[in-house]
C-alpha cells in the first residue's frame, strides 16, 4: 500500500508537471497569429479532448509502448536511452562515499540562495534597482553544487545505460507501464489544460494588451509580464481540477498493470484481504490526496489575489 | 458608379499574414507543415494502405451490440428508431424554447448556408457511418439508416412547430420513449441488460446513469443548500466524498461490497446493475455541483416575489428557481453526460464487455492472435468515442451560445 501510495504520488507529480507545460504551450499555441500552429495545436485538443483518457493510456500501452522493438535489437539514441519493449533506460547519476554531505551541502545552497532571492526582492522594493533575482539564485545554486562536488571528491558519477547481450546494465529503468501511463495521462489532460489556458487567456481584457504595446512591451514581455499573471489567476480553479483529475484518473492504470494504489488494493482483495475495508483504506487515501491538492490550490489562489491587491 | 470599397482578401495577402509576417512566423510554419505533412501521411497510410481492417469488418457487429442475440437484432433498430424520435423532438423543442427565450433573435441566415452549417456539423456522424458501411456494406441497414434521417427530421420538424407551453410534454414524451426502447430491448422475448455489450452497453451506462442520477443530483443539490444542519452536512459530505475519490474505486465498490450491504437472501444484482450503480453513485454528485451552481445563480430576490405573492415554499423552488436554475445549467450538464459517456469505459476494469473491452478482446480472438492488431482495433474505439463526444460537445456549445449562458 505504502509502495502504491509512492508511485501514484510519482505519476501525479510527474504528471501535472508536464501536463502543464505541454498544456500551456498548446494553449498559446491556439492563439497563435500563425495559422497552422494554431489549426495543429486545435487538431491536437480536439481529437484528444474527446477520446477517454483510458482508451489513450491502453493505446500507448498496447500499440506504442509494447510494439517497441524487443531487448536484443532495442532504440539507442545518443548512447544513453535505450528504449525496448521491457522498459526505457535512461541515464541516472549514483552516488558513491560522502554523497550524504554532498547533498547536505546542496541544501544548504539552496536555502542560502533562497535568502539571497528574499534579499534581492527587498532590496528591489526599496530601491527599485533591477533586481535579477533568477540569475542569483540559480547562480548560487549552481556554486554551491560544483564546489561541493569537487570538495567531496566527486560523491556521483553518471550511470549511463549499456545493452548487454539480453539485458540492460546501468541507468535507470522506467517501465514500460509507467511510460504508458504517464504518456497516456499527460496527452489527455494537456488538452484540457490547453482549453483552460486559452480560455483564461481569452479573458483578459483587450485593452491590456493594448495598453502593454502602448507602453513599448514587446510580444513576449506583453505575454510574460501583463497577459500570463492576468490570465492564471482565472485559470487556477478550472487547472486545480484538472491535477485533481489527472491524480484520480493515475487509478486508470490499473488496466495496463501499474503497481499503484487501486492496482495494489486489487491485487490485496485478489489475495484475500477483506475487500470493504481495503476499498475504504483506498478510498480515505485518495480523498487525503485530493484534500492536499485542493489545500495547495486554495493557498495559490490566495496569494494570487493578494499579490493583485484586489 | 462607384463600386462599394472591397477589402482585398487575395490568398497571397492571407498567406503573407497568417503563416510569413515574420522570419520566426516561417520557420515556425514550415516546421509545423513538416510536422503536419509528416502526421497526415501517417495517418492516411495507416487508414488506407497498411491498417489490416479485417478484424473490424469481422466483428462489427459484435463491436456494435456485444453478445445481444442476432436474430433479436431488429430489437435494436427499432429501439434505436424510438430514441431518435425522442432526442430529434425533444431538441427541435429545446431550440424552439431557446429562441422564444432569447429576446434577440439570431440573424436569420439563407437556406443554403443553414444546410451547409446542417451539413457541417453532421460530418462527424456522417463519416462514422460511412466508416462502418465501407466496412461492411449492407443494403437492408442502408435503407434504415436513410428512414432514420428521416424520423429525425420529422420528429424534430415536430418538436419546432409544438408551442413552447408544450414543452414539458415533449421532454416527458422522450423519456417515456426512451423507456419504450429499453422494454423493447429487454421485455416480450428480448434481452435484458446484463447480456448486453459493445457500443449498445456503453450508451445504455451513459443514457440510464445520466436519467437516474438527475434527479438525485437535483435533491442533493436542494440539500445542500437546506437550512437544517443534518440535511445539509449529510448532503456535503456525500458530494465532497465522491467527488473527491476516484470512479474506478467506486465500481470496484459497487462490484465487491454491494453484495455485503444488501439483506441476505435476494439475489446478488448483475454486474452490469452494479457498474450502472456505481456510475449513479458517481455522477449524482458532480450533477448537484452543477446544479448548485445553476441555484446559486438565480437571484434571491425571485424567491422573496414568489414568498411575497404567497407561494409556499416547495412550489417557489419548483415553479420559480429550479427552471431558472436548470436551463442555465443545461450546457454543464451535456459536458457532464460526455464525460459519463467517456468514463463508461472504465468498466472494463471489473470486466464488462463494452466497446473498449470489445476492441480489446478480439486481438486474442483466434484468427487474430498475435498479430499485434491492438492499434487497428483501438484507433475504430477511440474513432466511435471521438464522434459521439465531439458532435455533443459541438452542439452543446451552440446551445450555450443560444441560450446566451455567460454572455448576460
Amino acid at each position: 500500500m505504502i509502495v502504491g501510495a509512492k508511485n501514484t504520488i510519482t505519476v501525479a507529480v510527474l504528471g501535472i508537471v508536464l501536463a502543464t507545460v505541454v498544456g500551456v504551450a498548446v494553449g498559446i499555441a491556439r492563439l497563435s497569429t500563425n495559422w497552422l500552429v494554431r489549426r495543429a495545436a486545435s487538431l491536437y485538443v480536439e481529437s484528444l479532448r474527446n477520446i477517454p483518457v483510458l482508451v489513450i493510456i491502453i493505446f500507448f500501452s498496447a500499440a506504442v509502448i509494447l510494439t517497441l522493438p524487443r531487448i536484443e535489437n532495442s532504440i539507442e539514441w545518443l548512447d544513453a536511452i535505450v528504449m525496448s519493449n521491457r522498459g526505457t533506460w535512461v541515464p541516472t547519476v549514483v552516488g558513491r562515499d560522502g554523497v550524504g554531505a554532498f547533498w547536505i551541502a546542496v541544501a544548504a545552497g539552496v536555502v542560502i540562495a533562497l535568502g539571497i532571492a528574499w534579499w534581492r526582492t527587498k532590496r528591489f522594493e526599496a530601491t527599485g534597482r533591477p533586481h535579477h533575482r533568477v540569475l542569483w539564485t540559480i547562480g548560487v545554486v549552481a556554486v554551491a553544487v560544483i564546489v561541493a562536488y569537487l570538495a567531496l571528491g566527486q560523491p556521483l558519477v553518471a550511470s549511463l545505460p549499456e545493452r548487454t547481450a539480453r539485458s540492460v546494465t546501468g541507468g535507470r529503468v522506467v517501465s514500460p507501464e509507467f511510460t504508458a501511463l504517464l504518456l497516456g495521462l499527460v496527452a489527455y489532460t494537456a488538452s484540457h489544460i490547453a482549453e483552460i489556458v486559452r480560455g483564461s487567456i481569452l479573458a483578459v481584457p483587450r485593452g491590456q494588451t493594448e495598453a502593454a504595446t502602448a507602453v513599448g512591451l514587446g510580444p513576449m514581455q506583453r505575454l510574460r509580464f501583463v497577459v500570463l499573471p492576468q490570465a492564471f489567476r482565472v485559470a487556477i480553479p478550472p487547472l486545480s481540477n484538472q491535477f485533481l483529475n489527472l491524480t484520480k484518473n493515475s487509478s486508470l492504470a490499473i488496466v495496463i498493470g501499474y503497481p499503484e494504489l487501486m492496482r495494489v488494493t486489487r491485487v490485496a482483495i485478489g489475495n484475500g484481504s477483506p475487500a470493504p475495508q481495503a476499498l475504504v483504506l483506498l478510498m480515505v487515501v485518495y480523498l487525503a490526496l485530493s484534500l492536499t491538492i485542493s489545500a495547495a490550490a486554495n493557498l495559490a489562489n490566495r496569494r494570487l489575489e493578494l499579490a493583485g491587491h484586489r | 458608379m462607384n463600386a462599394p470599397p472591397v477589402r482585398e482578401r487575395s490568398p497571397i495577402r492571407w498567406l503573407h499574414a497568417n503563416l510569413f509576417s515574420t522570419w520566426y512566423n516561417s520557420a515556425l510554419s514550415a516546421a509545423f507543415a513538416l510536422l503536419l505533412g509528416f502526421v497526415a501521411y501517417r495517418g492516411l497510410r495507416f487508414v488506407f494502405v497498411t491498417g489490416r481492417w479485417e478484424i473490424i469488418r469481422r466483428n462489427l457487429t459484435l463491436l456494435l451490440i456485444g453478445l445481444f442475440p442476432r436474430d433479436e437484432s431488429w430489437r435494436v433498430w427499432a429501439a434505436l428508431f424510438l430514441v431518435t424520435v425522442g432526442v430529434a423532438a425533444a431538441a427541435g423543442a429545446l431550440r424552439k424554447r431557446a429562441l422564444v427565450d432569447t429576446a434577440d433573435e439570431l440573424a436569420p441566415a439563407s437556406p443554403a448556408r443553414r444546410t451547409a452549417d446542417t451539413l457541417r456539423r453532421a460530418a462527424p456522424l456522417v463519416l462514422l457511418v460511412v466508416t462502418l458501411f465501407s466496412l461492411r456494406p449492407e443494403p437492408l441497414a442502408a435503407v434504415l439508416v436513410a428512414a432514420l434521417v428521416a424520423v429525425a427530421f420529422v420528429s424534430w420538424r415536430a418538436g419546432v412547430s409544438l408551442p413552447a407551453r408544450r414543452v414539458r410534454i415533449v421532454v416527458a414524451a422522450g423519456v417515456a420513449l426512451m423507456l419504450g426502447a429499453l422494454l423493447l430491448l429487454s421485455a416480450f422475448g428480448g434481452v435484458g441488460w446484463d447480456r448486453w455489450g459493445g457500443l449498445l452497453l456503453t450508451m445504455f451506462l451513459a443514457v440510464a446513469g445520466i436519467l437516474f442520477s438527475f434527479p438525485i443530483g437535483v435533491l442533493l443539490a436542494i440539500g445542500r443548500r437546506s437550512r437544517l444542519p443534518v440535511v445539509r452536512a449529510v448532503c456535503t459530505g456525500y458530494i465532497e466524498l465522491i467527488r473527491g475519490v476516484p470512479l474506478i474505486t467506486l465500481l470496484f465498490m459497487a462490484f465487491f461490497v454491494i453484495g455485503f450491504l444488501l439483506p441476505p437472501g435476494t439475489g446478488r444484482p448483475s454486474a452490469v446493475t452494479r457498474a450502472l450503480i456505481a456510475f449513479v453513485m458517481f455522477t449524482s454528485a458532480y450533477i448537484a455541483e452543477i446544479v448548485r451552481g445553476g441555484l446559486q445563480s438565480v437571484p434571491h430576490t425571485q424567491t422573496e416575489a414568489a414568498l411575497a405573492v404567497g407561494l409556499q415554499p416547495i412550489p417557489t423552488l419548483r415553479l420559480i428557481v429550479l427552471p431558472q436554475a436548470l436551463r442555465s445549467v443545461i450546457p454543464a450538464l451535456v459536458g457532464q453526460f460526455i464525460s459519463l459517456f467517456k468514463d463508461t469505459s472504465l468498466v472494463v476494469a471489473i470486466g464488462l464487455t463494452e466497446l473498449l473491452r470489445v476492441a480489446q478482446v478480439l486481438t486474442s480472438q483466434g484468427d487474430f492472435r498475435g498479430q499485434q492488431l491492438q492499434a487497428e482495433t483501438l484507433i475504430f474505439a477511440s474513432f466511435v468515442y471521438w464522434v459521439g463526444s465531439y458532435t455533443m460537445s459541438r452542439e452543446s456549445q451552440r446551445l450555450e451560445q443560444r441560450l446566451g449562458v455567460g454572455t448576460r
